[in-house]
């Protein structure tokens, strides 16, 4: 294609982008950089106290005393393995029903089910869900209760389900939540990997529809989402509210362990703390080093399978099987707010009644009006940071793609040292930063404030924000940029009349996606927002400690209400904007 | 360590034969001039936010203070209290010694002698509030928290004791239940599978273990003195025994452990657990009254005693607003605050409250009190057991972790 060959810059105004190449190139890293810089700083937080360095508490010389007493921890192997391998099998599982899922049903009734089923499941905050899950699978919780008639049981058998000690209920609930999530990142990828195409090729020499789709299109489906999946990894390791409800007590997760000892009366065990969160840190640096390597050996794997040459026409069964895990994860998640929603607005309900004996609004009028205060700081912190980080994402997305030469249908990368940082509060632990990240925070005399929260949400919302937004922005056709140019639009004008219309759609989303995220988050809000800034999620936390299940139900119901909302607006506005134009409906 | 121990020890004795002479009445000047202060600050109360009717009884005292004092009093509420323990060290190790985040904190045992040793809290205030003359000094546990002397640098707030819950309707008559340590293991094995404890370091499976240790221990005197690491082992001993035996025929089979009461309460409710325990005697009948326990539950204590001891309000170090907070603590402390704090249906917490100070209608109205079916009176709780020194719980908590805990 020696056409093709000739470069050209995207967006073509050249006398506009050569004004400030410098600036443009500085765009990019300065945004990454600055969303970095807490995690950095919340690490050096800790690596001091590990060290045996914190003045307040008498800890003036280093030494190693900390990793000592670290070391001397009964069943720190056993919680170290259990977040290492909850790490590695949680992604596994949840990687593999999804490539499944997708092999089965890319193009069918079953994707557009799914794609439609998104947006709610993600909007339930990972605690809801658990607490869900376990009002269901325990056994006093609703399975049980319905097989007790039939069964004869008058009360829950004594059954090891919830806090199992291999962790399996504790991956089960996270599995049923981080498929949504790869599901997510993987529909926006599936376009550039040309399923219809690559298929249709594959088919006609005879492969099964499955066999198509992985030898095919899965692996560049994969590549574009390996870093979502790396993050499930890091989240899958250091995960705390899902272990603290789902995972086992003796012993638990290292990352609850590590809650523990923060929160311990005892202040000498700041220190123990702080070098198990460097411990942490290594077990989740550990399971992502596996996990690279077994990207290697899946990637032989599946070339040898490929040489071998069988065409896996048979596939009928393997497609219904397929569906399971998936069907599974959904059904569990919606059958989960289901009990929630019936607790809370439950009377007296007794085990093996199916049903509470009496319903009453009770729980839900003494609620709403205390959460009346945490819904509107919660919406307001998660509209902000959601919105700026949506436009700093949309800066640095474009004024990299402006400032970097390529040829023409080469798709804009962010080069790797972006990602990294931009990514780095994703792949790094939370816990293993956020108390760091509190002394600075304290030290700097900052009065816990709304910007202030904002801010440190939009670390972490950013990057899901960008995950969500970066696909769909290079992908879009640089033409457009071209036929804007000829009409005498500049590069401000074309995002903001061509680019930004055609993608609103996965902006929305995208926004959606960051909403939640900060709804959700607990540990920055509590340590950052000092208790005085309360959203729904550390008021659901605080209450949940009551163990009451009707407040816990009412509580998680309103923290998936209100990003079920915004997830619901995302979707419904393109359809209004662009109900006249036939060319936009799939946008 | 050593060293500390013994200016501990010294200051206990100094507390104890200096104790009630320092105490002062204080002069209504300098409390008016307190009051006079406390006008349009700000009191951050730190305080666990699990329970809605705690929450609604803080929410009230909130309106009250406003109305007469002008105090604008925020409720933070905690998951656990060693967070707002946490906040303080961390606006220590900042520098932040002036107008720091919390004014107020609600606090007992460990997390207060983890304050009062790093030197986070302010000086000693409660025993110049008004209505310190009418709390019951005499108990020891208001000037001792934990063997700990307070030194006034708390300011009681409510009574602790623990007692049994089970529900009759499944698990037989209250005569057929346990009175002793001893009696409760065997229940236990009679009913396999129905008997469990939070796992330490929840403060509720603690107390259970320092429950036990009480009753079992040869010479119950050294509790009252911090571990010595020599005599720990053996003194320790019959604790072990009695968790080795009951390890076997726990729920779960000691695999799992409830997370802390209200899981455990939860258990009750479903008829997992027979016997469950709490600090709070009325909660049982509070829950009843959520829904959140059959009706049919009811109280139990050992006849031989079981632990007691009371909680506490503390104003740390650095907070910028301690005149108000002093306000507050006054106001917890007024019969009418302790008064509502004790009627069942708002909280059902027992008062620090020395009935024979009261005037005669207070009094009265505190004995009209009807305290519900499932609570006991004040005089049906037993003798109370002497909390340990808090070294000792660190100690078990630990022993017990690699026991049991891994």
């Amino acid at each position: 294609m020696p056409d093709g060959r000739k470069t050209a810059r995207n967006g073509s105004n050249d006398d506009d982008v050569s004004a400030s190449p410098r600036l443009l190139r500085a765009i990019p890293w300065s945004i990454a950089g600055l969303l970095a810089a807490p995690v950095a700083v919340g690490l050096a937080g800790v690596v001091l106290p590990a060290f045996g360095y914190l003045p307040a508490l008498g800890g003036t010389s280093l030494s190693l005393g900390p990793f000592r007493e670290l070391l001397a921890q009964p069943g720190l192997f056993a919680s170290s393995l259990l977040s290492f391998a909850s790490g590695l099998v949680t992604t596994a599982l949840s990687v593999l029903a999804v490539s499944l899922f997708l092999a089965a049903f890319h193009g069918t009734g079953a994707m557009r089910i799914a794609r439609r089923a998104l947006g709610p499941l993600l909007a339930i905050p990972h605690a809801a869900a658990a607490f869900g899950l376990a009002f269901l699978i325990a056994p006093s919780g609703l399975l049980f209760r319905l097989a007790a008639a039939p069964l004869g049981l008058d009360r829950p058998p004594d059954l090891l389900i919830v806090g199992d000690p291999l962790g399996l209920s504790m991956m089960a609930g996270l599995i049923a939540k981080e498929i949504p999530f790869l599901m997510l990142v993987a529909f926006a990828a599936l376009p550039q990997a040309e399923p219809q195409r690559r298929t249709m090729l594959a088919r006609s020499l005879g492969y099964g529809r499955m066999a198509a789709f992985l030898h095919t299109v899965w692996p560049s489906v994969y590549r574009q989402i390996r870093l979502p999946v790396l993050a499930v990894v890091a989240f899958a390791s250091s995960v705390v509210d899902v272990a603290l409800i789902l995972g086992p007590s003796v012993p638990p997760t290292l990352a609850v362990r590590l809650l523990q000892w923060m929160g311990d009366p005892d202040l000498s065990l700041r220190f123990l703390a702080s070098a198990g969160a460097l411990l942490q840190l290594a077990v989740t640096a550990g399971a992502l080093l596996v996990w690279l390597g077994l990207e290697r050996l899946c990637a032989r794997l599946g070339a040898a399978i490929a040489a071998r040459g069988r065409r896996g026409t048979n596939d009928g069964a393997a497609r219904g099987l397929a569906m399971l895990p998936v069907a599974l994860a959904g059904l569990s998640l919606a059958l989960g707010l289901l009990v929630l929603a019936i607790w809370s607005f439950a009377g007296l309900w007794s085990f093996p009644d199916p049903l509470p004996q009496a319903f009453t609004t009770q729980t839900l009028e003494r609620a709403l009006p205390r959460a009346e205060g945490p819904i509107v700081t919660t919406a307001m912190v998660a509209g902000l940071s959601g919105v700026i980080a949506l436009l700093a994402v949309v800066a640095m997305l474009e004024s990299h793609r402006r400032a970097v030469p390529r040829l023409a249908g080469e798709r804009p990368v962010l080069p790797s040292l972006i990602a990294g940082l931009l990514y780095l509060p994703l792949i790094v632990p939370q816990i293993a930063f956020v108390f760091g990240l509190q002394i600075l925070v304290v030290a700097s005399g900052f009065e816990p404030s709304l910007a202030f929260l904002v801010a440190v949400h939009l670390v972490f919302v950013a990057p899901y924000v960008a995950l969500a937004l970066v696909g769909p922005w290079f992908a879009l056709d640089p033409r457009y940029d071209g036929v804007a140019a000829s009409l005498r639009h500049g590069p401000v004008a074309t995002l903001l009349r061509i680019r930004i219309p055609l993608l609103l759609a996965p902006i929305l989303t995208a926004f959606a996606i960051g909403f939640a995220v900060s709804v959700g988050q607990y540990l920055p809000t509590v340590l950052i927002g000092a208790g005085r800034l309360t959203t729904i999620t550390t008021e659901a936390v605080a209450l949940a400690s009551g163990g009451n299940r009707r407040i816990v139900g009412v509580y998680a119901l309103l923290q998936t209400i209100v990003p079920a909302l915004v997830f619901l607006a995302a979707s419904l506005v393109p359809v209004l904007v662009y109900r006249r134009r036939r060319g936009m409906e799939g946008a | 360590m050593k060293l500390l121990r013994s200016a501990l020890a010294s200051v206990v004795l100094l507390a104890i034969a200096g104790g009630p002479a320092t105490a002062q009445e204080p002069s209504s000047d300098e409390w008016s001039a307190t009051v006079e202060a406390a006008k349009g600050q700000t009191v951050y109360f730190n305080a666990w936010g699990g329970s809605q009717n705690i929450n609604d009884y803080i929410q009230w005292v909130a309106d009250e203070v406003s109305e007469r004092y002008d105090i604008t009093l925020e409720h933070v509420k905690l998951e656990d209290t060693a967070n707002a323990v946490a906040q303080v060290l961390a606006e220590k190790a900042a520098g932040r010694n002036e107008d720091g985040g919390i004014d107020l904190i609600w606090i007992n045992g460990e997390n207060f002698a983890s304050m009062k040793e790093q030197g986070l809290l302010a000086d000693g205030f409660a025993t110049d509030l008004p209505n310190w003359s009418l709390v019951d000094a005499d108990n020891p546990s208001v000037t001792t928290d934990f063997t700990v002397p307070t030194d006034g640098r708390e300011s009681p707030w409510g009574g602790a004791k623990f007692v049994f819950f089970t529900d009759p309707a499944r698990f037989g008559d209250l005569d057929t239940m346990p009175r002793t340590a001893d009696e409760l293991l065997q229940w236990a094995k009679d009913h396999p599978g129905r008997f469990s404890y939070p796992a330490p370091p929840d403060f509720m499976g603690s107390s259970f273990l320092k429950q036990i240790l009480s009753e079992k221990i040869a010479d119950p005197s050294l509790l009252q003195e911090p571990v010595d690491e020599a005599k720990f082992e053996e003194a320790a001993r019959p604790l072990w025994d009695y968790l080795d035996a009951l390890q076997p025929v726990l729920w779960r089979s000691g695999r799992d452990y409830p997370q802390n009461y209200p899981a455990m309460k939860q258990l009750l409710a479903d008829g997992e657990l027979g016997i469950i325990f709490a600090f709070n005697p009325a909660e049982a009948s509070s829950a009843i009254a959520n829904f959140e326990l059959p009706d049919t539950v009811r109280s139990f204590v050992f006849p031989g005693g079981t632990l007691g001891n009371t909680h506490f309000v503390a104003i740390p170090y650095n907070s910028g607003s301690k005149p108000a907070a002093k306000v507050v603590a006054d106001f917890l402390l007024s019969p009418e605050a302790q008064l509502r704090k004790e009627r069942p249906e708002i909280w059902g917490d027992p008062t620090v409250l020395d009935m024979e100070k009261l005037e005669p209608a207070d009094r009265q109205a505190f004995e009209a009190i009807d305290r519900g079916v499932a609570t006991l009176g004040p005089d049906e709780l037993g003798p109370v057991l002497p909390e340990p020194h808090p070294s000792w719980m660190t100690r078990i908590e630990e022993e017990w972790k690699a026991r049991y805990g891994s």
